[in-house]
């Protein structure tokens, strides 16, 4: 069955016209420092609490104020919550992209506009509504000042009129958008109406765009995957946090600040944790580190640039087995350009971080549940192993809003690791820092301040023997390097398995990790509706690969990586890991827009790659 | 004719306040060259840990990279260590003491360590007011990698091959004051009573103790021309005042004289006592201390003692109201929220 639902309209209205309900894309062009933002959650919490599947997607400049921004709200009844490639209903705001924004719109859309814009004379295929925003917001805003913000709410109204939005659910999200302001609170609403009642007397609707009540977000919550990694390093157990500022990574350690704050502070009224910001990335990781080898539960969030500056001590912490999570949040390459648009561009860097032989485990969520799931995961592992762990996320998921069932509380214990405490070595009589005791490559570790003779032993680089003794010996060097192996080897089968959807019988199947899911998902069905193909569906999420990983490309001949970078970095590294005769099974869809992946382009790549 | 001796029983080995032998806070074998200043500060670290009586197993060393970030192998065996990357102890001391509010943390750097690549580290440390030692092995060059100058090498100096040093040199002891640290001093290998008076000042301080001790590089630059050799300081050392020390536990006191000598009771009760070689310096006012610092390189000395003491200034570890445990140990229960919590959040994102 088609994606969208086309229904006759039903009673009044225009001859003939077609109703499309709950299937849409709404796009809000502004400039960015405008105060939109508030307009936009107004709108998107008022269609997730109609029952309808949503998801927000802010497309921003590296800039405070005056760049084009978009924000683009999907509303989709089947629960798609990709972005998607076609605006259905412009919010032209910005006289600045007015033009390219419509120009670039599909036969069909509609378009709402600031009435001196003058825009319905570029195209006679779109549906035009002016709003006089000017006139007005003058009335309800006697302030000018403030007229700028308010002007928002005018659309926010607007909107709701045209799309049928429920106005009790638009005047509770204006009141939780304000909650502990009234009078912000009474000024938005008088702007909401005013843009509802202009609407209702002064346009006919002319375009198929409509919502209906449904009930599929009931007892959901809507986040960013920030937030809840945040969440989830709180429930983790984390203890010391430093950091260093950089889009998008920043709204992790903000919102973890805030969380720890209200729910981390001891009886005594002291803090069970230490954040700092750093003065850098070095300093930063470098802080993770120092407080890992001493016991705590550490870690830090970044993006690109800062995993760059942090790759010499991460080589460090590889060789001296230190635990610590670090989440790279990743974004497209350097600081000046695009730095504000996603990508999965680091797995490659990442994956061998630092000079000499390194790897490192990497965790890939896809959605804010595996965000706060994976974060016990990634400290559980760091600590397990010995070794940093670095969660995947990018900017999508970090900084955009989600929708997400509410999270699981977390019923595995806490995981520490092999730490021999006083007791254990009045117990031992003693330990070898890094002897294989259990075959599986993970040796003992004691926490500086333990009180026994023999605890102390001394970390350094590349040089040392079992017993943590200073050696240049080869032989010494060949088997610490082994075993470091061995508990890379080991951490196969403790990593997250991959999801595996479909049948299992096709003989196409399709391979992504993080974000791209949501457009896989959506892609798959149109494979099936559109061109009847069948496929079968592996969601990596961890690295080093787990057995699955190999059986899936075993099982099908033609195996679609999809992935948001140039080089095909994740088909690399599987080449890296595979049996040598599947390699050609391998193909690369590769997504580079700095816009979060669309289904379509999914869909279409592929099936020019089947030839079809 | 028999005689009977009576056998000298052996003398009971000296122990320190905690029934410790000096022998049980040595460490490996010096890999040094012989002759390196560096071996003399590891002594003197040796001494004062002993007669301060700090139980080994408290320390954390830290270090970075060069001749001297290898020194804490040969001392103190029995506590942890951690020789970390080149110039960047400071945050690995830092999330540490985060860690472990309960260590007492011995940072040993270079020059070459501090003054050039760690220079940004060694900044902000001095900012937070970390509870650490850091001590600066200062021998004008970078031994390890064969001599070349380091940012503390003097205007002028030259390299055993002729090179001229023509880069004013970075004082990291008036840096370290005007960043905040809240005891700064300078000392030289060589002069053991002083050095180890200021190492057990160090001990009892809450608060970052920054000390530039000068420490001859005997392969590198001990020749003629050389700013850091040992007969340079013997010819220029300036001491601003005779340091002693006076720890908690020890009942014995010597008069002093209050007209020419300062008394600072340390956080732990001990006393520093400096008796002013200069008249008018105060130790405790920054501005003074810079501005004779500042002097001292117009002159052509080498300044050492206490610069600046403030044992009143909160630490890092007060300022981030950091709980009495230690972050690293902390049970589950106390760092995972309950099920309550989690309910709470959810409804607020519904
Ligand atoms: C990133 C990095 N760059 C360069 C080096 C090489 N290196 C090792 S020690 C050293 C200089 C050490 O000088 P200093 O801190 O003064 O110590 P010293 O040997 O003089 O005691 C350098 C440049 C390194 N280890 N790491
Ligand atoms: S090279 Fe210089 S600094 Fe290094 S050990 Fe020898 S004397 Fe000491
Ligand atoms: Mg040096």
């Amino acid at each position: 069955m088609a994606t969208t639902d086309v229904v006759p309209q039903e009673a009044s209205g225009q001859l003939g016209q077609k109703r499309i309900v709950n299937d849409m894309s709404i796009q809000v062009a502004t400039v960015n420092g405008s105060g939109s933002q508030s307009s936009n959650t107004v709108l998107l919490r008022s269609l997730f609490k109609m029952g309808i599947p949503v998801s927000g997607k802010n497309l921003f400049p590296s800039n405070i104020a005056g760049l084009p921004t978009w924000y683009t709200i999907r509303a989709n009844k089947d629960g798609y919550i990709a972005r998607k490639k076609e605006i259905d209903v412009l919010v032209a705001m910005n006289a600045e992209t007015a033009t390219d924004d419509v120009m670039s719109l599909t036969p069909g859309a509609a378009v709402l506009y600031d009435q001196p814009l003058n825009l319905s004379s570029l195209r006679d295929d779109l549906v035009f509504y002016a709003v006089p925003y000017d006139k007005l917001v003058a009335p309800v805003c006697p302030e000018a000042k403030l007229r700028k913000l308010v002007k928002n709410m005018i659309y926010v109204g607007v909107v709701a009129r045209l799309l049928e939005i429920e106005m009790a659910e638009v005047e509770n999200a204006v009141a939780k958008q304000f909650a502990k302001k009234a009078k912000a609170a009474a000024l938005n609403l008088a702007a909401v109406k005013a843009g509802y009642e202009y609407a209702a007397s002064n346009l006919t609707k002319h375009d198929p765009f409509v919502v209906k009540r449904m009930n599929k977000t009931a007892g959901k919550i809507i986040i960013d995957g920030n937030a809840a990694a945040a969440l989830g390093c709180m429930f983790a157990g984390v203890t010391v946090v430093a950091w260093y500022p950089i889009t998008p990574s920043s709204s992790l350690p903000e919102s973890l600040i805030d969380y720890m704050k209200d729910y981390r502070i001891g009886k005594d009224g002291k803090a069970t944790f230490a954040i700092v910001q750093a003065e850098d990335e070095l300093a930063a990781v470098g802080m993770v580190i120092g407080a890992g080898w001493a016991g705590a539960r550490s870690m830090t969030a970044t993006a690109g640039p800062g995993i760059s500056l942090m790759a010499e001590f991460t080589g460090l912490a590889y060789y001296a087995e230190i635990p610590g999570v670090i989440w790279n949040i990743q974004r497209v390459g350097p600081s000046t350009g695009l730095p504000t648009r996603t990508a999965q561009c680091d797995v490659l860097s990442t994956a061998f971080l630092s000079h000499g032989d390194t790897k490192h485990i990497l965790l890939f969520p896809s959605s804010p549940a595996e965000c706060f799931s994976m974060a016990q995961d990634a400290f559980d592992l760091a600590e397990h192993f010995q070794t940093l762990v670095f969660v995947m996320s990018d900017l999508d998921l970090g900084m955009n809003n989600w929708m997400s069932e509410p999270f699981a509380y977390p019923e595995k214990p806490i995981n520490r690791g092999k730490v021999l405490t006083k007791e254990d070595l009045e117990a031992r009589g003693g330990f070898a820092r890094y002897k294989d005791v259990d075959g599986d490559g993970i040796g003992y570790r004691t926490l500086p301040g333990t009180d026994h003779p023999a605890a102390a032993y001394f970390t350094r680089g590349s040089g040392h023997n079992e017993k943590s003794g200073y050696s240049e010996r080869p032989d010494d060097f060949e088997n610490n390097m082994e075993r470091i192996n061995k508990k890379f080897e080991t951490a196969r089968s403790f990593v997250p398995r991959p999801e595996v959807t479909g049948s299992g019988k096709e003989k196409i199947g399709i391979l992504a990790f993080g974000t791209s899911h949501w457009a896989i998902t959506e892609s798959r069905d149109q494979l099936r509706n559109e061109y009847k193909i069948e496929t079968d569906y592996l969601r990596l999420k961890a690295y080093p690969f787990t057995r699955e990983v190999q059986e899936f490309v075993e099982q099908h001949e033609r195996v679609y990586v999809v992935e948001q970078n140039r080089d095909s970095q994740m088909a690399s590294l599987l080449k890296l890991d595979l049996d040598a005769k599947l390699l050609t099974r391998l193909r690369s869809i590769n997504h580079i827009h700095g816009l979060p992946l669309d289904a379509r382009s999914v869909t279409d790549e592929l099936m020019s790659m089947e030839g079809k | 004719m028999a005689t009977t001796t009576a056998p000298s029983p052996t003398p009971a080995p000296k122990t320190n306040r905690i029934g410790l032998q000096v022998l049980d806070y040595r460490g490996g074998k010096t890999t040094l060259c012989a002759g390196c200043g560096h071996n003399a500060i590891s002594e003197r670290i040796v001494d004062a840990m002993y007669e301060m009586g700090v139980k080994p197993e408290r320390v954390a060393k830290l270090s970075g990279i060069g001749c001297s970030s290898k020194s804490p192998a040969y001392f103190m065996s029995r506590s942890h260590s951690f020789n970390s990357v080149h110039g960047r102890m400071p945050s690995v001391a830092t999330g540490a003491m985060l860690a472990n509010r309960n260590l007492l943390a011995l940072g040993v750097s270079g020059d070459g360590d501090t003054a050039s690549i760690g220079v940004g580290q060694f900044i902000h440390l001095m900012r937070r007011n970390l509870p650490m030692i850091y001590i600066i092995e200062d021998n004008g060059v970078y031994g390890l990698t064969k001599g070349q100058f380091s940012a503390t090498a003097d205007m002028g100096s030259t390299l055993k091959s002729g090179v001229i040093n023509d880069l004013p040199p970075i004082d990291t002891c008036a840096m370290a004051i005007q960043l905040g640290a809240t005891f700064v001093g300078r000392s030289f290998s060589g002069d053991k009573k002083q050095l180890q008076s200021m190492l057990k000042a160090a001990i009892a301080h809450k608060g970052t103790v920054m000390l530039d001790v000068v420490s001859p590089c005997v392969t590198f630059n001990d020749h003629d021309g050389s700013t850091k050799s040992y007969k340079y300081m013997k010819d220029h050392e300036e001491p601003l005042q005779e340091v002693s020390f006076v720890p908690v536990f020890e009942e014995i006191d010597v008069e002093y004289d209050p007209g020419t000598t300062v008394e600072v009771t340390m956080h732990d009760g001990s006393r520093l006592r400096l008796r002013k070689l200069e008249e008018a310096y105060d130790a405790s006012s920054r501005i003074e201390s810079v501005h004779r610092l500042m002097q001292a390189h117009e002159k052509g000395e080498v300044l050492t003692g206490v610069f600046y003491l403030d044992t009143h200034a909160p630490s890092f570890i007060d300022m981030l109201n950091l709980t009495d445990e230690p972050l690293a140990t902390l049970p589950e229960s106390v760092t995972r929220p309950g099920r309550e919590v989690l309910e709470e959040v959810m409804k607020e994102l519904m």
